[in-house]
């Protein structure tokens, strides 16, 4: 019921919306595209929220990254540290570590910022990471969205090199140990490794340039790279609609949702809020980048201890569990970490890239999909998803192995070793694992943790034994089609419960759910 | 989702079989009926003034913490203070607006198709594009496209090479760099306080980081120099006699750049006798020429041959005989 003046305010406001709008259609004939755009309807699944969250990462990043910009200096020139953190006071150290210390103590809010920013670009790559599963599990980058999975990648790839790039400006003895150890691994790429490295460093490690180049590509090069490729990835996007999970009616061609005006816009505004609290949150109340307890970068030390950021652990711990083997003959060698530095991620990356292809091959399917698979619905890519994330997690592990061993005094040795072959053997079996849980969860359509899989027995009056529960409504893999009204409850399109069927069973049946059939 | 649904976009005038073949309750076209002004407390005025002054609680209280970040901000900052107060800031702005919008604002569940705009076009669209992009390459690729194979693309190739030289300016050429050190004949081994090794100076057992007087702060140049007492020491070919004995004291220097990836080679375990390196876990047994052990270091440490001047102190007799640290496409040796 609204009074007097709230209507006669309603049409004052209405007047002025189309005064602007009328003023904006005069001048880009705006009025078409302005009404789709606020009438852009977008699903409302928890798990869409993840690319969401890695994008207003980035926002802050950049807005953060300003900030510090200014204050940070990009030099290799070598100062004498006398400032509030008496410690490394008198120590001889470059301008980049300098300054960032400056930022540290002396900068009033410049230790939020710079910590916020490290919170940020962790976060950030854990979203990317995850929404890129959440892609690969579900299927979305079938076709027509195969383009946008590999900008998809290429902003992973970037976003990788970024936060490295990022967390090495400083130049103190962790992130220096990095550098070296990258500086090694271009210098192993066989013919021009040497000529490479010693050109982007500007000749020999450490040079005397580093960090000014550093600075061009973390600052400029990348988040260029980064903002118009995210430009492309979200154009993409809108304008092929986002996909969505079948649902009571969903279809391949419609779409289901919230209004881009005005419900998403303020949900969407209060996901960039959330994520601002907990990253200045973090940067404020948890440490990270300690840089002062680490100390300037010197080619002579090294610690104990010494990891990359979350993200890049695969590749150092490839570069631990890699065998020893080098390869020379007639005066030339591939030295041992061009194979886990160079080739490693060559492969991974060169595999992801491709998917969509295989994925293709794989299923025979070469058609449109806007509905999404739940992971059940394709076991084997289920099951490569898995193992592929068994496998970097035993490298991650690897990476971290004095850690580890120190924590549960064991010795490095050992665990190497459990960890190489459980590179290989961890995923199989995960594999494997996955793959058959997946057929399990299809043919009883039950949820993985809210149910439990399999049948209930009952004894009837005559003493013999019923499963109740195993539905075979939930088989649809014959068909290759999403969109048939299963709700994530056991309920088929009908309405009927999965339970409703009982099936006169022998006590092998009751003893366990049906296997081997796909 | 929010608890209760809008009861107008239901229509559920579809029964089990709506002639389409698929069994589903609703229809999967836009129902013409929807309602775009509902939401959730539009029928309950009350507890949506309500829901209105709690969110404005919210905002205020939200306010007042930036107005506290800025306090302390002025009273010269504190960073614990700061990040609370922006996660309240910023953390209780969201929620009031996640309030806002499941509760006041409308626009859920909406029912839209997915339109024309992504699906592909029409037959004669397609054959009129490719008419429009072949007017071009026609003409551009008369005579089967010898302008453009035969001479553009090659040209534009040399066009790209040239322009990538321009890069070159970033480095120098590896030269020799990679194949020497700053070691030479004659140098003292001195700590980075630039104090001199004696002969004596190193207890046995003991280990410190040297560099080649002068010479400091040369990154290729870090050598450990050990004292293994009276332990025999195994070398390789080549090698052999670069340590010195004198005494009870068995003086060995090898070079500190990890062969593996470049990193200091800084831990050392006394009970084995190994150089570990703490990036990758290369192991090196010090007894055995620093041979590796254990890891992906794929050679042994090069030994630094030394000697020991009239006045005691323990100098280089030379640059390692061979490169240091990890390899190269051009290494040779070893």
């Amino acid at each position: 019921m609204s009074t007097v003046a709230e209507r006669s305010a309603a049409r004052k406001r209405a007047k002025l919306e189309q005064q602007a709008l009328d003023w904006a259609d005069d001048r880009f004939g705006s009025s078409k595209w302005v009404r789709s755009a606020l009438d852009k309807i977008f699903p409302d699944h928890w798990s869409f929220m993840v690319g969401e969250i890695a994008m207003y990462c980035f926002v802050l990043l950049i807005a953060t990254g300003i900030y510090l910009a200014l204050f940070y200096k990009a030099s290799d020139a070598v100062v004498i540290y006398h400032g509030p953190y008496k410690p490394l006071d008198g120590q001889s150290m470059t301008e980049a570590f300098a300054s960032t210390l400056n930022i540290s103590f002396s900068v009033r809010a410049g230790l939020v910022m710079r910590q916020a920013h490290h919170w940020a670009a962790n976060i950030f790559l854990a979203a990317v990471a995850f929404h890129m599963c959440r892609v690969f599990f579900t299927g979305a980058f079938r076709r027509p969205r195969e383009v946008n999975w590999v900008i998809g990648v290429t902003l992973l790839l970037i976003a990788m090199l970024e936060g490295f790039s990022g967390y090495s400006l400083p130049d103190d003895l962790l992130s220096g140990s990095g550098l070296r150890v990258v500086f090694s691994i271009v210098q192993s790429i066989p013919l021009v490794g040497p000529w490479l490295a010693f050109n982007v460093w500007g000749g020999a490690f450490p040079g005397t340039v580093f960090f000014a180049r550093l600075f061009v590509i973390h600052e400029f090069l990348f988040p260029l790279a980064l903002a118009g490729l995210l430009g492309g990835h979200l154009a993409i996007l809108w304008h092929q609609k986002h996909t969505d999970f079948a649902g009571p009616g969903k279809t391949e061609h419609n779409i289901v949702g919230s209004r881009l005006w005005p419900q998403y816009t303020i949900k969407s505004t209060a996901l960039l809020m959330f994520i601002a609290a907990v990253i200045f949150g973090l940067g404020g109340l948890i440490q990270i980048n300690p840089i002062w307890v680490y100390g300037p970068f010197e080619a002579a030390r090294a610690s104990a201890g010494t990891q990359p950021d979350w993200y890049v652990g695969w590749l150092d711990g490839g570069l631990r569990l890699w065998p020893h083997w080098e390869f020379r003959s007639f005066g030339h060698e591939i030295p041992n970490p061009f194979f886990p530095g160079i080739v490693l991620p060559g492969i991974v990356f060169n595999v992801i890239y491709v998917w969509p292809w295989i994925d293709k091959r794989l299923f025979g399917d070469y058609e449109e999909h806007n509905l999404l698979d739940r992971p059940r619905d394709k076991p084997l890519r289920t099951a490569i998803g898995v193992a592929a994330l068994l496998f970097f997690f035993d490298l991650t592990l690897a990476s971290a192995t004095d850690l580890i061993g120190n924590a549960l005094q064991m010795s490095f040795e050992l665990l190497i070793e459990i960890l190489q072959y459980g590179s290989f053997i961890g995923p199989i079996v995960g594999g494997i694992i996955a793959y058959r849980t997946c057929v399990l969860l299809k043919n009883t359509d039950a949820h993985p943790i809210q149910r439990p899989v399999g049948g209930i027995m009952v004894r009837d009056a005559r003493g013999g034994y019923h499963t109740l529960g195993a539905s075979h409504d939930g088989h649809n893999g014959s068909e290759g089609h999403e969109g048939n009204g299963h709700d994530g409850n056991g309920h088929d399109g009908n309405g009927h419960d999965g339970s409703a069927h009982s099936e006169g069973t022998t006590l092998e049946r009751a003893a366990g759910p049906h296997s081997g059939e796909d | 989702m929010t608890a209760t649904k809008s009861p107008k976009i239901f229509t559920g005038t579809h029964g089990p079989d709506d002639g389409a073949g698929e069994a589903t309750p609703w229809p999967d076209d836009v129902p013409p009926d929807q309602d775009d002004t509902w939401y959730p407390l539009r029928d309950d005025p009350w507890r949506a003034k309500r829901m209105e002054y709690f969110i404005a609680f919210l905002w205020v209280i939200a306010g007042g913490c930036a107005v506290g970040f800025v306090i302390v901000y002025l009273l010269g900052g504190q960073a614990e203070l700061e990040g609370l107060l922006l996660l309240f800031a910023f953390g209780l702005l969201g929620t009031g607006l996640v309030l806002w919008a499941r509760n006041l604002i409308p626009g859920h569940d909406v029912i839209a198709s997915r339109g024309t705009d992504h699906r592909t076009s029409d037959p004669e669209e397609r054959a009129a594009v490719v008419e429009s992009l072949s007017r071009g390459t026609d003409a551009m690729m008369s005579r089967r496209g010898f302008l453009v194979k035969k001479v553009l693309v090659p040209v534009g190739g040399i066009f790209g090479l040239a322009a990538i030289f321009p890069l070159a300016s970033l480095g120098a050429r590896p030269g020799q760099a990679l194949y020497h050190t700053k070691w030479y004949k004659g140098a003292r081994l001195v700590t980075e306080d630039n104090v001199a090794l004696h002969v004596d100076d190193i207890m046995v057992d003991g280990i410190m980081t040297v560099f080649p007087e002068g010479y400091i702060d040369d990154p290729t140049s870090p050598v450990v120099v050990l004292n293994i007492g009276g332990d025999p020491i195994k070398a390789r070919t080549g090698q052999a006699g670069f340590e010195v004995i004198s005494g009870a004291n068995g003086i060995v220097a090898f070079s500190k750049i990890c062969t593996h990836a470049g990193c200091a080679v800084s831990l050392f375990n006394v009970l084995s006798m190994q150089l570990i390196c703490p990036c990758h876990q290369s192991t090196f047994n010090i007894l055995q020429d620093a041979a590796p052990a254990f890891g992906p270091a794929p050679r042994p440490l090069p030994q630094l041959p030394l000697g020991v001047r009239s006045d005691g102190y323990l100098i280089a007799l030379s640059d390692f005989i061979e490169p240091i640290g990890p390899g190269f496409w051009n290494r040779s040796g070893d």
